[in-house]
C-alpha cells in the first residue's frame, strides 16, 4: 500500500491533470445529460481541438527551452492565407500548396529563431513582433477579405475520416481493428518496460497495479474507438495528432536532441559548458514550432473552409495555456508532450462542454482563466511544499 | 573617550555544521588604518558582515562597541547611521545611473518627494574633489573604469559621514597606478580623522599603509601587530596567516609520472568587457601523464579565467597561444572541440555551471557525452542506467537511486555527480576548479581519493584551489599565479605554505623578471 501512496505522491503532476480531465468530463456528462460523450460530440471534440493540440506540441518544446512563442496565432492566419491564395486564386495543386505552406512555416521559424538564438533578443519581444508582422502580412495577402471555398481534397485535412476497408455500412470496422491493435501494443510495451525494470533492479509497481492501469486504459481506448466507430470512424485529425504525440514523445525522451532541449532549458550555462550548442538548439526548436504552427494553420483553414484575416486570433494563448496546465514551467527545463496534450484536452473538453450547456462566451473566458490559474497555482504549491 | 573607535569582543558565529568565527577579538584605534589579513575562508568577510549588521544582532555571540557604545545592529542601515560603511569587493553601483545618483542612492537629497538636483550635483562635486576624481558627476557609472568606480564608492561612503570605512579587497581588480592612488587616498582620509579597516591579500600594500594588523586563521584571532612603530615584514605576516599543521587529510599516493601529456604555450587572454585589460599574461605550463599539478593563487589571480579560456574559450577574448597534447597541437575553440580533444573542466560553481539541478543524476552524468550511449542519436536508456549506476557506486554518491533529482543532493554528492559527469567523457586532461568548495571533510577525502585514482590511470590532472593546504596536499608540482602571471613553480618537496604564499602575494621577487 505504501508504494501506491508514494507512487501517487511522486507523480502528482502527471496524475493530477489526468484526474482533473476525468472529473471535468464527468461534470459535463452530468450537466449536459450525457450529450458530451455521444459519438457525434466526441468526433466534434477532436475536430474542434486538433489544431490546438498540434500547436501545444510545438509550444511545449519552446517553453521547455525557457522561451515563449506569441506569434503562432498569426502564423496560423498567414499560412491559411498562403494556402488560400495558392489554391483558390492560383489553382496550385493541393499537395504542392501544402508543401509550400509547411516550408513557409519553417522559414518563419528560421526568421524568429535567428533573432532569438543568434542575436539574443528575448523570445517574448521577437514573437510579439512576429504576432503583429504576420497578422499584417495576412491582411495584405488577403486584402482584408476572406477567401473561400477550398476544394474538397483540401477540406479532407480536417474533416476526413480513415476509409473503412471492411465497409459494411454500419459499424466502422477498421476503427475497431486499429483500436485492438493499439491495445495489444500497449500491453506488450508495458510488460516489456516491467521486464527491463526488474532486470535493472528498479522498484516495480505491484503487478495488480500495472494490470488495473492497463485494463482501465484499454477500456477507455476501446470504448472511445467504439463511439467513433458508431459515427464515421477515426478522423484524419486524430491520426495526425496521434503520430505527432508518439514522434515527439520519443524525440524528447529518447534522443540526444531531446536531452539537449531539456538541458538547455534546465540550466543554459551548464549546458553550454557541457558542449551543447544551446543557440542551435533554440534555433531549431523555433523552426520546428514554425512548421507545426503551419500544419495547424492548414488544419484550421481546412476546417473553416476559408482563409480569413482574423483566423487563429488568440490561438497562441490556448496553446500556451495547454502547455502550462500540462505541468510545464515558465523557467524552462520542465514539461512533457503528453502533459501538454492532456492540458489541451482539459481546455477542449471545457470549451466543448460549456458550449453544449450554453454558457456564454463571457463566462467561458472567465472559467478558462480561473482553471489556468488554479492548475499552475497547484503546481507551484506542490513544488514549494516538496 | 576610549582610544578605540571599535571593539569587537569574543565574537562567535556559527553556521549549520561550521564555526565560522570562534571568539574573535578586533580592536581598531581612532584614526588608524587597521589591516585584516588571513587566508580565504579564515572568517574576514564573516566578521565584517557581523559588524555591518548583515548578520543581525542575535545571530552571533559577543559584543560590539562603537565609540564606546554597545551596538546591536539589525541591518546595514543601522550601522551606516552610526558611520560604519563597508565597500565590498563586488562594487554595489548601479551602472546606468550617473555618479551623482549613485553617491546619493538610498540617501537622496530631496524636499518632500522631489529630488533636489542642484544640491545633488553640487555636493557630489565636493565629494568627488575629496576623493580626487575629476569626472563630471553626471557621467554614467558604466562609462568609468573600475578604479574610478572604487573612488565613487568611497565618495558615497563620505556622503554618509563615515567614521569607520571598511574596504574588502579594494585593489583586487585594480591596476598598479589605480591601486597606488587608492592607498594614497586612504592615507589622506586618515589625516581627516577617518579610521579604516583594510582587508587585503596584497601583503605589500598591507605592510605599506597599515598601522596595525590583525591576523585571522580558521575563524580565530591569531594576533594583532602594532606596526605604527615598526613595520611588519611580509614574512612575518605570512607566518601568522598559515601557521597550521597539515594533518593527514589527504590519502597516500605513489605518483607514477610519465612524459609530458598536456602543454600550454604563450597563453594570453584579455578581459571580455575591458578589451585592453590583460587577464592572463603569457602563461606557459605543462602537465605530465599521471601527474597532479596544482595552481595556487589568490582570488582574482586569474586561475579560473585561465582554465575557462583553455576550455573551449568560454572566458575572455583575444585569446592567443597554443595547446599541445602528446606533442600534437590541438584546437579547443568550442566546448565540444575541447571535449573531443580530451579536455574536461569541472567548474568551481557546480550549481551555476555544472549541473541541471532540476534533472536527475543519470541525465546529468551522461549529458556531456551522450554519444557514448547512443546510436543514430537515439539514447540507449538501459545502457545509460548501467553506466550511471557504475559511476554512482565508484564515486560513492550517497542517494537511494540515480533517478534522484540533483537539486535535492548535498553539496558533496552534487560535486561527485559533476566529477562523474566529466569522468564519463573519458578525458585525458582533467581540470578541477575548486573541487572541494563548500563540502564536508569526509566527502573531501573521497574526492581526493578519486583524483589520485584518476592520475594513477594516466590522466593529467590540474587542480585549482584557494585552499593552500589542499594544493600542497594533492599536487606533485605547483604553479603559483599572481595577477595573471605564473610567478613561481615548485616541486612537491620544496613547496611549503610560506614560499607559496610569498609567490601568491606577488612578493616572490625572483620570478618577477617579466614584470615590465
Amino acid at each position: 500500500m505504501q508504494t501506491i501512496v508514494n507512487l501517487f505522491r511522486n507523480n502528482m503532476r502527471e496524475y493530477g491533470m489526468v484526474i482533473a480531465l476525468i472529473l471535468i468530463t464527468g461534470l459535463f456528462f452530468f450537466l449536459s445529460d450525457g450529450v458530451n460523450l455521444k459519438p457525434l460530440n466526441l468526433t466534434n471534440l477532436i475536430l474542434q481541438n486538433g489544431f490546438i493540440l498540434v500547436l501545444a506540441v510545438g509550444m511545449v518544446l519552446v517553453i521547455i527551452t525557457g522561451n515563449i512563442d506569441l506569434s503562432v496565432g498569426s502564423v496560423v492566419a498567414i499560412i491559411g492565407a498562403i494556402a488560400g491564395v495558392l489554391i483558390i486564386n492560383m489553382n496550385v495543386p493541393v499537395w504542392a500548396a501544402v508543401v509550400i505552406a509547411l516550408v513557409a512555416g519553417a522559414l518563419i521559424g528560421v526568421w524568429q529563431g535567428f533573432w532569438i538564438a543568434y542575436v539574443g533578443i528575448p523570445s517574448f519581444i521577437v514573437t510579439l513582433a512576429g504576432m503583429l508582422i504576420f497578422r499584417g502580412l495576412t491582411l495584405y495577402l488577403l486584402d482584408g477579405q476572406s477567401l473561400a471555398p477550398f476544394p474538397d481534397s483540401f477540406q479532407k485535412i480536417s474533416s476526413g475520416f480513415i476509409p473503412d476497408l471492411f465497409g459494411s455500412g454500419g459499424l466502422h470496422i477498421t476503427t475497431m481493428v486499429l483500436s485492438i491493435i493499439l491495445s495489444v501494443v500497449l500491453v506488450y510495451l508495458e510488460f516489456n518496460k516491467r521486464k527491463t525494470q526488474i532486470q535493472y533492479q528498479f522498484t516495480v509497481m505491484p503487478l495488480w497495479v500495472t494490470l488495473v492501469k492497463l485494463v482501465a486504459l484499454i477500456l477507455v481506448i476501446n470504448w472511445f474507438a467504439y463511439q467513433l466507430a458508431l459515427n464515421k470512424g477515426i478522423p484524419t485529425v486524430l491520426i495526425i495528432v496521434f503520430v505527432l504525440i508518439i514522434a515527439y514523445t520519443f524525440i524528447m525522451k529518447n534522443t540526444v536532441m531531446g536531452r539537449h532541449i531539456y538541458a538547455t532549458g534546465g540550466n543554459k550555462k551548464a549546458a553550454d559548458l557541457s558542449g551543447i550548442k544551446t543557440k542551435r538548439v533554440v534555433f531549431w526548436v523555433f523552426v520546428n514550432n514554425g512548421v507545426l504552427a503551419a500544419l495547424a494553420g492548414l488544419m484550421f483553414a481546412a476546417r473553416l473552409n476559408s482563409a480569413t484575416p482574423a483566423a487563429g486570433n488568440m490561438l497562441e494563448l490556448d496553446a500556451i495555456a495547454a502547455v502550462f496546465i500540462g505541468g510545464a514551467s515558465m523557467a524552462g527545463g520542465v514539461g512533457t508532450v503528453i502533459g501538454s496534450i492532456v492540458g489541451g484536452l482539459v481546455m477542449g473538453v471545457m470549451n466543448n462542454g460549456m458550449s453544449l450547456i450554453s454558457i456564454g462566451i463571457d463566462w467561458q473566458q472567465f472559467i478558462k482563466g480561473m482553471v489556468l490559474l488554479i492548475a499552475v497555482g497547484f503546481d507551484v504549491y506542490n513544488k514549494n511544499k516538496g | 573617550m576610549s582610544k578605540f573607535i571599535l571593539e569587537m569582543q569574543n565574537i562567535t558565529k556559527e553556521f549549520p555544521g561550521v564555526k565560522a568565527l570562534d571568539n574573535v577579538n578586533l580592536q581598531v584605534k581612532r584614526g588608524e588604518i587597521h589591516a585584516l589579513v588571513g587566508e580565504n575562508g579564515a572568517g574576514k568577510s564573516t566578521l565584517m558582515k557581523v559588524l555591518s549588521g548583515v548578520y543581525p544582532h542575535g545571530s552571533y555571540e559577543g559584543s560590539i562597541l562603537f565609540e564606546g557604545q554597545e551596538c546591536q545592529f539589525k541591518n546595514i542601515k543601522e550601522s551606516e547611521e552610526l558611520g560604519i560603511v563597508i565597500i565590498h569587493q563586488e562594487l554595489a553601483l548601479s551602472p546606468y545611473l550617473s555618479i551623482a545618483e549613485n553617491i546619493f542612492l538610498g540617501n537622496e537629497r530631496h524636499s518632500g518627494k522631489v529630488i533636489k538636483w542642484q544640491e545633488t550635483f553640487s555636493e557630489s562635486k565636493k565629494l568627488l574633489e575629496r576623493v580626487g576624481l575629476k569626472d563630471s558627476p553626471e557621467t554614467a557609472v558604466m562609462n568609468i573604469g573600475v578604479g574610478k568606480q572604487q573612488l565613487v564608492e568611497i565618495a558615497k561612503a563620505l556622503s554618509k559621514n563615515v567614521k569607520l570605512l571598511i574596504l574588502d579587497e579594494p585593489t583586487a581588480a585594480l591596476n598598479e597606478t589605480d591601486s597606488e592612488n587608492l592607498l594614497k587616498l586612504l592615507l589622506d582620509l586618515k589625516k581627516q580623522g577617518i579610521s579604516s579597516i583594510l582587508i587585503s591579500h596584497k601583503l605589500n600594500e598591507v605592510s605599506a599603509v597599515s598601522d596595525s594588523i590583525t591576523v585571522l586563521r580558521d575563524g580565530q584571532t591569531i594576533e594583532t601587530m602594532d606596526t605604527s612603530v615598526e613595520r611588519a615584514s611580509e614574512e612575518r605576516i605570512i607566518k601568522g596567516m598559515v601557521g597550521r599543521e597539515l594533518t593527514s587529510r589527504f590519502p597516500d599516493r605513489n605518483p607514477n609520472i610519465g612524459d609530458v601529456l598536456f602543454e600550454v604555450k604563450n597563453w594570453n587572454v584579455y578581459h571580455p568587457q575591458h578589451s585592453d585589460r590583460k587577464v592572463i599574461d603569457n602563461v606557459n605550463i605543462h602537465i605530465k601523464r599521471g601527474e597532479i599539478v596544482g595552481i595556487a593563487g589568490l582570488m582574482g589571480a586569474g586561475r579560473t579565467e585561465f582554465a575557462m579560456s583553455m576550455f573551449g574559450k568560454t572566458y575572455g577574448n583575444k585569446i592567443s597561444g597554443e595547446l599541445y597534447k602528446n606533442g600534437q597541437q590541438v584546437q579547443a575553440n568550442t566546448v565540444s572541440q575541447a571535449i573531443e580533444a580530451g579536455i574536461a573542466y569541472v567548474s568551481e560553481d557546480r550549481k551555476t555551471y555544472g549541473l541541471n539541478l532540476i534533472d536527475d543524476i543519470k541525465h546529468n552524468i551522461t549529458l556531456s557525452n551522450l554519444k557514448r550511449i547512443s546510436k543514430n542519436t537515439v539514447v540507449n536508456e538501459n545502457q545509460e542506467i548501467v553506466e550511471a549506476q557504475g559511476l554512482r557506486e565508484k564515486l560513492n554518491i550517497k542517494t537511494p537511486s540515480i533517478q534522484q533529482v540533483v537539486g535535492n543532493l548535498s553539496g558533496g554528492n552534487q560535486q561527485k555527480v559533476v566529477l562523474s559527469k566529466w569522468i564519463f567523457t573519458e578525458p585525458d586532461v582533467l581540470i578541477l576548479d575548486e573541487p572541494t568548495r563548500g563540502i564536508d571533510v569526509g566527502a573531501k577525502f573521497e574526492i581526493y581519493t578519486q583524483i589520485n585514482e584518476l592520475a594513477e590511470q594516466g590522466l593529467a590532472v590540474l587542480v585549482i584551489s584557494s585552499e593552500l593546504p589542499e594544493v600542497l596536499g594533492l599536487s606533485d608540482r605547483i604553479y603559483v599565479m599572481n595577477e595573471g602571471r605564473i610567478t613561481g613553480e615548485l616541486m612537491r618537496d620544496e613547496a611549503n605554505q610560506e614560499n607559496v604564499m610569498r609567490y601568491m602575494t606577488g612578493a616572490g621577487g625572483t620570478s618577477h623578471a617579466d614584470n615590465r
